[in-house]
């Protein structure tokens, strides 16, 4: 079938769509009992149901065919009856709705975790190259998705499939000559259902992927309201927005296009198979092959029939567009992870800091490299700066000490260990950091600081606030250490932010320090202030500090100079003034 | 709710056609059963054949209008439903982007987002749904009340008198109801910021081997919100079974009342039992009228929080103000702010730039150097003093005018996933040869060029496949590009080398000479050669002119001078 609106990813094989249908089941067969005990509050709710209309017909005919005649006793009684299993009805299709919403809450609960669970443990790669937006639909909109599905969905095919097959049985005794009749109308149905289920499978998935680029973009633009409104470009952004907006507004029509087609198309197929039960019945009669009453019954019990057919045709769009959204949620579900530790990976502890890098070549895309056989070695508790042009690749040096990113070749040792050898939350734990991107959380100021560290105290907290030159701050906002900082937050200054994240740093009891760039937005005079701790925090620890301001590394042990990723140059400050090359050059542009 | 009715209005037309159209096919569906009915009731006993095929293909064609019918009022719909939708997402789009800073910290950035989607999302099929239910059950419902008062009046006034009991659950569910799905998406809110922090953390989530914890954090919020959805959930779950027991118990009352009145010879048996068979019908309808009223509920939720956004006041609207003649292009004068109205993040500033001047701002960390910058940007509105810019007040000049006199570089500034002309370009439709000007004065020229497909390369989201020294010239660049009146540079040099920042002040001070100039630095050496210095402490003044004046004045500002520069004045 040719289509137009091909989604990007093969998505049309119906191997794929059973995959995705089991592992939704996978996730409803945890909770067996309660799938069980929906089912039998179905029927029995079912049952009950249908008691109601034959004790009014007993109820009927107690009244009695003539005036005075009414037995009144039993009509009290049936009545009595009747509203006790209306009652009871009701009590049950509630317990049963309860049911339904628990577990289908539990199902969605799980899938949220799991998606979460899987995320969190993504490499940084996938955040470095996908919309927070995108990622963000999938926990919203993708997951509520399913959700509707599951609660309404399951539970209508579950009592139409009752009554489904109920009327079916009546009808064969009633006559099976007139049930050829659906010899014809239900393979129609269902050869007209396969067609519209793959014609509509990928307009849903569009439509899903529409709507996450929408959040996805919405989600930057609305980061970056403060320049937008700075260059008065609300109005270039709405007309972007409208476009994407547009897109998904059509994904949603295009699929409702053919998805509401679904319910009049099969109500259709019905209708058709009434009129030529009509016609045949009619027929038949005429042949002598069926009793009056027979035919009005069987007609009866087709419409029944056809009630839920219908139902489950209009369900079966529901749960198009439920599959979409649930594969999308596997997808992510099934992103690669970083890869498991090796097997017998070492733990470190105790670590000496002793670090160097081999021979490393990097590239965040194959065809690009840019990092070139790299060597590198700092001594234990010695301080290493690396400078060089903006671009040079300093930030991706501290991408692969931490093992944000493997190297394409060449090796990586801390204290002799190959990195790739010991375990990377070890790795990653002997390492304290602060970045130039801060990173604070919707928590309190205290949560922010103690992040690193467990059990640290208020005490312990305030110790490095003040350390950091950040606590008379804290102590003048609203509520202190306890006030929630909100992330997004544009009364807390770039620098204070920084000073933040270096008292967090100092709470950890790391071997080894990254400075990348951390005082870049604090002022020089705070910046001498917080030096003696800055003293302190690095003393004793292997330090890698990436830093322009050149004054701050000249009593480093080493400086790297690094050009195009390659050091071109390595010594301390006076050995590299002495040499005249790119770092003293460097060194002078700041007075020029 | 009332809002979104009038987003339908112009679709009034539309809606109306699409629903007389789904009536006839309800109709048609309608008429089926009582053909068959007379197929079997009439035609049958006259065995005539060709009288059974015409009353036959009359079902069939009856069949083809209702499917015809049908189709076509599905689609109307879902066009109506999608019309409506986008003017709406972007009416609410455009209304978030006209918010001020203050207004968009109040509703807090998840939240707009999940407004714009989540809630959209909800109010598009909602309008769908209700446009495809909307005509079948009232018509059932109205329909079948009817034909009860004509059979069997009083025993119709029973059932009816159940329908004030129905009224009054519906109104009591509904008032339960909203709160509750509001509380359902403010839920939703936190979910998603949990999930957007941790995707903008991930490298310290993991260097701090966090993951533990924050999956923990996640559990919390997503437990809290499943909480919220069952509760929702679970309390409009109760509408169905109420309405179906109310009706029955209706039912039941008439049975028991029909007793009596057959005993007294009023009515037939018969009678009741055709009564009974409509009562199904009305049940029925019922039926999807709750399905369509919970749906409501929902979006009425969704609603009220897109009204909330909607309808807040116009901050920051212009004023009317007289222009007075001025040497000066840029004025402060006696100017205090404060964001949460209480303590001063600056107070009482002054200074004056002529066209073309520079000044220079320097202070700690947290001083109010920012602050200031949106203030001259109106982002913000002074609480006290005068901001003017040409002699006219900030307040008086249209927010267009206003904003397109800037070029601004703030601090941590916002790339997004398009090429980098685009980046540069900013949507402002600046010719190549400008956009590789500006590129060249902020010294990104170079690597840009380097790249496999220059101009062209694309930045993925928040420009993380650059350095953090590559993200700061390009939105120098941007900032330079359309040759504004007034060029910001928040402190937006920070992770450039000192050779780079040289080459840029250098390139500034030689294509950009017209051009007043505020730089908000850390760094001495970006604004030595600033005409005027404004050394701030705590959002006060302490000390305001020359860098030799300076030296001489400020004690702090000798203090930076000297930490930086070694004491000597290079320059």
């Amino acid at each position: 079938m040719p289509n137009a609106f091909a989604p990007r990813g093969a998505i049309e094989k119906p191997k794929d769509r059973k995959k995705v249908l089991r592992r939704l089941w996978s996730y409803l067969g945890r909770y067996k009992w309660m799938v069980a005990a929906a089912l039998v509050l179905t029927v029995a709710s079912n049952f009950f149901a249908l008691i109601g209309p034959k004790l009014s017909g007993e109820a009927i005919d107690a009244i009695g065919s003539a005036p005075g005649k009414a037995d009144f006793s039993a009509v009290f009684y049936y009545c009595f009856l009747m509203l006790v299993f209306y009652l009871l009805s009701a009590l049950l299709s509630y317990l049963l709705s309860v049911l339904m919403i628990r577990l289908s809450q539990k199902v969605v609960f799980q899938m949220r975790e799991d998606l979460f669970g899987r995320l969190v443990i993504l490499p940084v790669r996938f955040f470095d190259s996908h919309q927070a937006g995108d990622i963000i639909s999938r926990f919203s909109y993708d997951v509520d998705t399913v959700n509707a599905s599951l609660s309404n969905d399951l539970l209508q095919i579950a009592t139409s499939v009752i009554t489904v097959a109920g009327s079916f049985m009546m009808m064969l005794q009633i006559s099976p000559l007139l049930l050829l009749v659906f010899v014809v109308t239900i393979p129609v149905s269902i050869f007209f259902t396969r067609y519209m289920v793959r014609k509509v499978r990928p307009l849903f998935h569009r439509r899903s992927v529409k709507l996450g680029e929408l959040n996805g973009f919405v989600e930057e633009i609305i980061s970056g309201q403060k320049t937008i409104k700075a260059y008065h470009q609300e109005a270039t952004m709405i007309g972007r927005f409208d476009r994407k907006n547009k897109e998904a507004v059509d994904a949603y029509y295009n699929a409702d296009y053919y998805g509401s087609m679904t319910g009049p198309s099969v109500n259709f197929i019905n209708n058709l198979s009434l009129a030529l039960i009509g016609i045949f019945g009619a027929l038949l009669f005429l042949n002598g092959n069926i009793m009056l009453g027979s035919l009005s019954a069987f007609v009866l019990y087709s419409r029944k029939f056809s009630g839920p057919i219908n139902e489950i045709a209009n369900i079966i769009s529901e749960l198009q567009s439920a599959c979409a959204a649930a594969e999308r949620i596997f997808r992510l579900i099934d992103e690669e992870p970083e890869a498991a530790d090796p097997p017998g990976a070492g733990v470190l502890s105790d670590v000496e800091g002793e670090a160097s890098m081999e021979h490393i070549s990097f590239g965040y895309t194959p065809e690009r490299t840019i990092i070139h056989h790299l060597n590198l070695y700092a001594a234990p508790g010695s301080l290493v700066a690396i400078v060089g042009p903006t671009g040079a690749g300093k930030t991706t040096l501290i991408n692969l000490l931490m093992r944000f990113y493997d190297p394409d070749g060449g090796q990586i040792l801390l204290d002799g260990r190959d990195i790739q050898t010991v375990t990377r939350s070890s790795l990653r734990l002997s390492y304290a950091m602060v970045l130039q991107d801060t990173w604070l959380f919707n928590g309190t100021v205290f949560e922010n600081i103690a992040y690193g560290k467990k059990d640290a105290t208020l005490e312990d907290v305030e110790r490095v606030a003040k350390a950091a030159k950040i606590h008379s701050y804290i102590s003048k906002l609203p509520k202190g250490y306890d006030t929630v900082l909100n992330e997004d937050g544009m009364n807390i200054s770039q620098g204070q932010k920084q000073l933040l994240t270096i008292a967090r740093a100092m709470l950890l009891d790391a071997k080894m320090l990254i400075l990348d760039e951390a005082t870049s937005n604090v002022d020089t005079r705070t910046e001498l202030q917080i030096q003696e701790a800055m003293r302190a925090l690095m003393r004793g620890k292997t330090c890698f500090v990436i830093a322009h301001r050149l004054s701050t590394i000249q009593n480093a042990d080493t400086i790297l100079v690094v050009q195009n990723g390659e050091v071109v140059e390595q010594g301390n400050h006076q050995e590299l003034m002495k040499r005249d090359g790119v770092y003293s050059g460097l060194y002078r542009s700041q007075f020029e | 709710m009332k809002k979104i009715f009038q987003y339908l209005r112009p679709y009034a037309g539309r809606m109306a056609g699409g629903l007389a159209i789904k009536f006839t096919g309800s109709i048609m569906d309608l008429f089926l059963p009582w053909i068959l009915s007379y197929i079997i009731d009439v035609i049958v006993p006259l065995k005539n054949v060709q009288l059974v095929f015409l009353w036959g293909g009359a079902m069939v064609l009856c069949a083809v209008i209702a499917l015809v019918a049908n189709i076509i009022a599905n689609r109307m719909a879902s066009k109506v439903a999608q019309k409506t939708t986008q003017t709406l997402r972007h009416d609410l789009f455009a209304k978030i982007s006209s918010l001020s800073c203050s207004q968009v910290d109040s509703f807090s950035i998840p939240s707009l987002e999940s407004r714009l989607t989540s809630d959209t999302y909800n109010i598009h099929q909602m309008i769908g749904m209700m446009q495809r239910l909307g005509v079948r059950a009232p018509i059932l419902l109205l329909g079948g009340i009817i034909v009860t008062l004509a059979l069997e009046p009083v025993l119709a006034l029973v059932l009816i008198a159940t329908l004030p009991i129905i009224g009054f659950t519906i109104y009591i569910i509904s008032k339960k109801g909203i709160p509750l799905y509001t509380r359902q998406q403010a839920g939703v809110d936190a979910m998603v910021r949990t999930v957007r922090e941790n995707v903008s953390g991930i490298r310290v989530i993991k260097a701090l081997s966090k993951i533990e914890y924050e999956t923990d954090r996640f559990s919390g919020v997503n437990a809290e919100l499943v909480r919220r959805e069952k509760k929702a959930g679970v309390t409009m779950a109760l509408t169905n079974p109420i309405m179906n027991l109310v009706l029955n118990t209706g039912l039941t009352l008439v049975i028991v009342v029909s007793a009596f009145r057959v005993n007294a010879g009023l009515t037939t048996p018969g009678t009741t039992l055709a009564f009974l068979t409509y009562f199904t019908i009305i049940l029925n309808a019922m039926l999807s009228i709750t399905r369509m009223f919970v749906m409501f509920s929902k979006g009425s939720a969704s609603a009220g929080r897109i009204r909330a956004v909607l309808e807040s006041p116009e901050d920051l609207a212009t004023e009317l103000s007289e222009t007075k003649d001025s040497e000066y292009h840029i004025v402060f004068d006696r100017v205090s702010f404060s964001y949460q109205k209480k303590g001063d993040n600056l107070q009482d500033i002054s200074f004056r730039l002529r066209r073309g001047e520079t000044l220079g701002i320097i202070g700690a960390t947290g001083c109010g150097k920012s602050t200031l910058i949106s203030l001259l940007m109106r982002l913000y509105d002074a609480d006290k003093g005068n901001i003017l810019i040409g002699g006219r007040p900030v307040a008086s000049i249209p927010p267009e005018e206003l904003h397109t006199m800037f070029g601004v570089a703030f601090q941590n500034d916002f790339l997004y996933s398009d090429t980098i002309e685009a980046n540069i370009d900013f949507g402002r439709g600046l010719s190549h040869e400008q956009i590789v000007k500006a590129a060249a004065c902020a010294q990104a020229r170079e690597f840009i060029e380097a790249l496999p497909d220059g101009y062209s390369h694309r930045l993925t989201a928040r420009g993380s496949n650059l350095s953090g020294g590559q993200k700061q010239r390009l939105l120098i660049a941007r900032a330079l590009a359309a040759n504004p009146d007034i060029l910001v540079l928040d402190d937006s040099s920070s992770a450039l080398d000192y050779r780079t920042d040289s080459l840029l002040r250098q390139a500034l001070a030689r294509d950009y000479k017209g051009t007043t100039t505020v730089i908000v630095a850390q760094r001495i050496s970006s604004i030595l050669h600033a005409d005027h210095i404004l050394v701030l402490e705590d959002g006060c003044e302490l000390g305001y002119g020359t860098h030799e004046e300076l030296l001489e004045s400020c004690r702090l500002y000798r203090e930076i001078s000297q930490s930086q520069m070694g004491g000597g004045d290079v320059a």
